[in-house]
């Protein structure tokens, strides 16, 4: 790559219409449409307006209104619901990709690992439907079992945890497969014959050189749950308090007056945890490349 | 390698033994991912067919496409979705190959933009977006710039969603062209095109563009898997797409939101399936 950019910097005269001038249409665009409502959101979110006077005057009070309370409790809402889709997910798709590594049949692999690639992109509105057809209210397999008088419900924490795994496990079996791929054969040779049992191999050499993977997977998928927002909405409406709700909830209107810029806070807060999660994240995708060549 | 080769005399004894308790739990996990991923769609299939007072029939099918709506909020996902990638692969392109080409210091800075977009939830984007169409009348009444958020959300043809989704979808074609120019060598193919004369633009579509014709298709199929999908951001600022659509539609009958929920699944999986067959086929050939 570096030796591509070599050839062209030498040859100077003639690339130079390339120069950075073809990049320039992109950095615009996105200044314009990325930067200015990002900057209007951290603007928003510092700002109230007086009803009255519609004078704009920076606070920070929808940040700490937006930390407070209800508001506190969506935000909290979510986090918990994607650390427990993202722990449970990462843990559930790591299985499935050991036993499908670990299996004899090509066949097997290459379509669990398609129908991952299909799966992992299968969220929104369709996703909460085929939920609601099979276990919700009046869904087939609660019907079939009659899960509805036993008190079965698909409109609640749980149930959404069980749908959101429905994209987050195929992600993490996606993440993991080259990991697994990683683990040579030889490590385990050369511990099985000094002696170590299966755990022991798993404890000191296979799960420390996943670990940068899994951690990488955990956090991608705290972050598809974190921002999910159609099928939360499509299946329990408001029910099950969520951040992403809730800043839909804002922006259609009913906040009281003077918190309208209650959304665009919530909103912020959001990207923090977000740019956390990200934070987090890149690090680790580097790290994981170490071991895995 | 020579080293382990003599001991491997004694291990299959080991390895003899060992599979059989792990085909077992390997057993075990893939029939539960089975029943996990494959239930749902049988039941919700089952769902959307059989229905206690008519029984049997496949008339919801019919009933989606003579639905009130349908038509149009396909056709507008769909223009959406053809402009977006229009733009996205006209903005992208030139930027990535100036990187390789003239810019290289300007590759960070691009991989920081195009990945940008993850951190920011589509609806935190959307509020975002909201706050900026509002400002128009309360302070610009009278300026061109006001009368381009006007133009921008028109409800026939919405730009704004262009403009949303060309951000949305910057990560994933970033990554799929990112693929295509490792693969060949920009540098000698522009410098041997322009050696013998050949214009820019005739570079451009006549050498670069057939070179990462699988990476580009693998690009656009990502975006309109994505713009066909995307529910947020076009619930919230109030246009008809697709998706909005199914949700408006539930409303009245769930059996059809279940139906086209399934057809909409199978659309995308048509689209990923052909997107990774395409693929493979250009890893084998290269």
């Amino acid at each position: 790559m570096t030796t591509d950019a070599g050839t062209a910097v030498r040859d100077g005269g003639r690339t130079r219409p390339t120069g950075w001038t073809a990049a320039l249409p992109l950095l615009v665009f996105v200044a314009l449409a990325f930067g200015i409502p990002v900057v209007a959101l951290l603007f928003g979110a510092f700002t109230v307006r007086d009803p009255a006077t519609k004078v704009s005057a920076f606070t920070t009070a929808n940040m700490t209104e937006s930390l407070r309370g209800n508001y506190l409790a969506t935000l909290l809402g979510s986090v918990k619901l994607s650390a427990v889709v993202a722990v449970l997910g990462a843990v559930l798709g790591t299985f499935l990709a050991q036993a499908v590594v670990t299996s004899r049949f090509r066949a097997l692999r290459e379509s669990v690992l398609t129908a991952s690639g299909v799966l992992a992109n299968f969220g929104g509105v369709p996703l909460a439907f085929v939920w609601v057809g099979t276990l919700g209210n009046s869904g087939v397999i609660t019907n079939v079992f009659g899960l509805g008088d036993a008190g079965w419900s698909l409109y609640n924490f749980w149930g959404l945890a069980l749908v959101y795994m429905y994209f987050s496990v195929p992600l993490m079996v996606l993440v993991v497969v080259p990991a697994l791929d990683g683990l040579k054969p030889q490590w385990r040779e050369a511990a099985g014959n000094s002696g170590a049992t299966a755990w022991q191999y798993w404890r000191h050499v296979g799960i420390p050189v996943l670990v940068p993977s899994l951690l990488g997977g955990v956090v991608l998928l705290f972050g598809g749950a974190f921002a999910a927002y159609a099928t939360a909405k499509a299946m329990v409406g408001s029910t099950v308090p969520l951040v992403t709700l809730q800043i839909a909830d804002a922006l259609t209107g009913d906040v009281l007056i003077g918190h309208e810029n209650i959304a665009l806070a919530l909103s912020l807060d959001m990207i923090v945890v977000a740019g956390l999660v990200m934070a987090v994240y890149l690090p680790l995708q580097k790290r994981s490349s170490r071991w895995l060549r | 390698m020579a080293a382990v080769t003599p001991i491997l005399d004694t291990p299959p004894a080991v390895s003899h033994d060992r599979p059989r308790r792990p085909r077992v739990w390997r057993g075990v996990v893939l029939g539960v991912a089975a029943l996990y991923f494959l239930v749902p769609l049988g039941a919700s299939l089952w769902f959307a067919v059989y229905n206690e007072q008519r029984g049997f029939s496949l008339d919801v099918f019919w009933k989606i496409f003579t639905a009130e709506g349908f038509g149009k909020s396909v056709l507008l996902s769909l223009a959406l979705a053809a402009t977006t990638i229009a733009v996205v692969l006209a903005l992208t392109l030139p930027a990535m190959l100036a990187v390789r080409l003239g810019a290289p210091r300007l590759r960070p800075v691009l991989e920081v933009i195009c990945t940008l977009p993850l951190v920011v939830p589509p609806i935190t984007f959307v509020t975002g977006i909201g706050t900026v169409l509002r400002w128009g009348p309360d302070y610009l009444a009278a300026t061109p710039f006001w009368a381009t958020l006007i133009a921008i959300q028109n409800e026939t043809f919405p730009v704004v969603l262009v403009l949303a989704y060309v951000v949305l979808a910057l990560p994933f074609v970033h990554r799929s062209l990112d693929a295509g120019l490792r693969a060949i060598d920009v540098g000698t193919l522009v410098e041997a095109a322009r050696n013998l004369g050949a214009s820019w633009p005739h570079v451009m579509f006549r050498v670069i563009i057939p070179n990462l014709r699988s990476a580009i298709a693998s690009a656009s199929f990502l975006t309109l898997a994505l713009v066909l999908g995307e529910y947020t951001i076009a619930a919230l600022l109030g246009y008809g797409t697709f998706p909005v659509w199914i949700l408006t539609v539930s409303g009245s009958d769930g059996q059809l939101s279940v139906a086209v929920s399934i057809l909409s699944l199978l659309l995308i999986w048509l689209l990923l399936l052909t997107l990774s067959s395409g693929g493979s086929k250009r890893r084998s050939s290269s």
